[in-house]
């Protein structure tokens, strides 16, 4: 599929880059100043290993494996590769990893994608149509409702921007934000402001006091119209919207010669 | 000790709820296979992460109903015999009961521990509340105005897991990602435990906290080399990337899907006839570099 980015001009003095490089990129800048970051494999992992290069060295990484303090080798394919076992500072075991880290309360962010997000960040992993007789079959939540309820805040990162990712109203609510949680069941506690930072191919989206997603950067190429256009729901622009300053060379030489030179994860 | 062969017919049955667990690591794909050769049917299966495995299992007809979180194979492509069973143009027919990670780890947790139900701090909100009447939600017996979610205890009929090691006794040794096999194991009537190899007591008794499940809980132990094949066994072999790469094109088509079913799991006649058909040197390319760890002092009685 063709990205709206790849069919935009980039000035010419800014170097050409990928959406994946993109958004690793900006996912990097965002993790500035936090310390330890649930994530799986894909654009997440690079995020943090450009942070862990550059502006964040402590930073730390934990998989849904239980794997904590990895040290792979190579980049790994999976959250459970034997690459990622290997040398790690610990791997801990699954009730440890989900009672005790994630609810216990220990992840300062936690990066979740999803089929589709609403307005305030809830998000649909499962169906697309009704659930019992699905037009398509989506994974399902995996650790994703943990990972929303029990983080400090959540960054999601949405490769495609169009108005069937970005809905007004979910096919299914697999992981609520906490501001639904509480409508829904307002005696069960919450923990964490949910969704704060959403980078998509168009911009960037962060949340505002009432939780609500609301525009902060537009990539360059990218007008405000456009993401308006792309999105199902009216889009509140902050008032101090920027355009995203674009990856700098040596990010971009950190994430192609140090960190996925063999292109597991950029393409 | 059984064989393969004879522990999945001595303790699956038609109709039982069947754990196989392994989070990406260590999944007992052998004695999945054994089970679609025996043609069990009407299972219920139980896993955190239903991926290739459950694919073939629904493909060849002996799950009716799924337990699970998660669904899918990676990030390497789709599970399409699981989509055709569940979406509204396929065929139908595969009942779901969904959770999330820690919903079903909690249920296992609950089993295990003999205690009705166990409480998770997720679950508010989310639509699977309204599609699964197993998560409900209980005041708090110590707190004013608090609710929390609970998951009910689930207890298999049948829990069957891979490792790296066990000695005859079935006293199990296990590294790496450890995934939900010792809850699950606890939490279940019946424990099948297939692993790389039988090993001496003392080779056990050398590293007692190594052991993740003691022999006392483990119903059948079977020696199966290489039974987790395609995927890992930490220090052992790696995943076959390959392999799972390959399997959305064979999943998509259904002739070609029975076609593979037929060819490495009916035809091959057993783990053996599986082994000997991938070829002599094929896990070469798959076996790592040893890295040891270094070895703990547990110290002796003068």
């Amino acid at each position: 599929m063709t990205s709206v980015i790849e069919k935009a001009t980039a000035p010419a003095s800014s170097p050409a880059y990928t959406v994946s490089e993109l958004l690793a990129v900006v996912s990097c800048r965002y993790l500035q100043g936090k310390r330890r970051v649930f994530a799986g494999i894909g654009l997440p992992t690079l995020a943090v290993a450009l942070a862990q290069k550059s502006t964040s060295p402590d930073i730390e990484q934990v998989y849904e494996s239980g794997v904590c303090g990895a040290h792979p080798p190579k980049l790994p394919e999976t959250i459970a590769d034997a690459s990622l076992a290997t040398g790690a500072e610990t791997i801990l075991t699954m009730p440890v990893l989900f009672g005790y880290v994630l609810q216990g309360g220990w992840i300062d962010v936690g990066f979740l994608g999803a089929a589709q997000i609403d307005r305030f960040g809830s998000l649909n992993t499962s169906v697309i149509g009704p659930w019992d007789a699905p037009t398509v079959r989506l994974p399902g939540s995996g650790g994703a409702i943990e990972v929303m309820a029990n983080s400090q805040e959540v960054f999601v990162v949405m490769r495609r921007h169009n108005t069937t990712s970005f809905v007004r109203e979910l096919d299914f609510c697999t992981s609520p934000s906490p501001i639904a949680a509480r409508r829904a069941d307002p005696k069960v506690p919450t923990r964490g402001a949910g969704v704060t930072t959403v980078i998509s191919e168009l911009g960037v989206f962060t949340s505002d006091a009432e939780g609500e997603l609301c525009l902060a950067s537009i990539h360059e190429g990218v007008t405000v119209e456009q993401v308006r256009e792309q999105t199902g729901w009216p889009v509140k622009v902050l008032d101090s919207v920027t355009v995203t300053p674009p990856p700098t060379e040596e990010e971009l030489r950190l994430l192609r010669d140090d960190i996925d030179p063999g292109r597991v994860y950029l393409r | 000790m059984f064989s393969l062969q004879n522990a999945i017919g001595t303790f699956v049955s038609d109709g039982d709820v069947v754990a196989l667990e392994g989070f990406t690591h260590l999944i007992p794909f052998a004695a999945g296979h054994e089970i679609i050769r025996q043609r069990v049917k009407g299972l219920t299966l139980v896993r955190m992460t239903p991926d290739i495995i459950a694919d073939q299992m629904v493909a060849a007809g002996c799950v009716d109903t799924m337990v699970f979180a998660f669904t899918g194979n990676s990030s390497v492509g789709s599970l399409y015999a699981v989509r055709r069973a569940i979406e509204s143009n396929g065929t139908g027919g595969l009942k779901l009961e969904e959770y999330s990670h820690y919903g079903l780890l909690a249920r296992y947790q609950a089993g295990a521990a003999g205690i009705p139900f166990m409480p998770v701090r997720s679950y508010a909100g989310s639509d699977l509340v309204g599609i699964n009447p197993q998560l409900r939600k209980v005041a708090s017996p110590y707190e004013e105005d608090v609710e929390t979610y609970v998951v009910p205890a689930l207890n298999p009929d049948v829990a069957i897991i891979h490792a790296q090691r066990a000695d005859r006794h079935g006293n199990v040794q296990s590294w790496g990602i450890l995934g939900p096999q010792q809850e699950v194991a606890f939490a279940s009537k019946r424990t099948i435990l297939l692993v790389e190899e039988i090993v001496d007591d003392d080779i056990i008794r050398s590293d007692p906290n190594r052991t993740l499940i003691p022999g006392f809980v483990v119903d059948a132990v079977v020696e199966c080399k290489y039974g987790a094949h395609p995927s890992f066994a930490q220090g052992y072999y790696d995943r076959d990337n390959d392999f799972y790469r390959s399997w959305s094109a064979i999943s998509k088509d259904p002739q070609r899907l029975q076609a593979w079913i037929q060819e490495w799991i009916h035809e091959t006649g057993g783990h053996e006839g599986y082994l000997t058909k991938l070829g002599e040197d094929f896990f070469h390319r798959l076996t790592p570099t040893p890295h040891l760890s270094s070895p703990v002092n547990y110290g002796s009685v003068l």
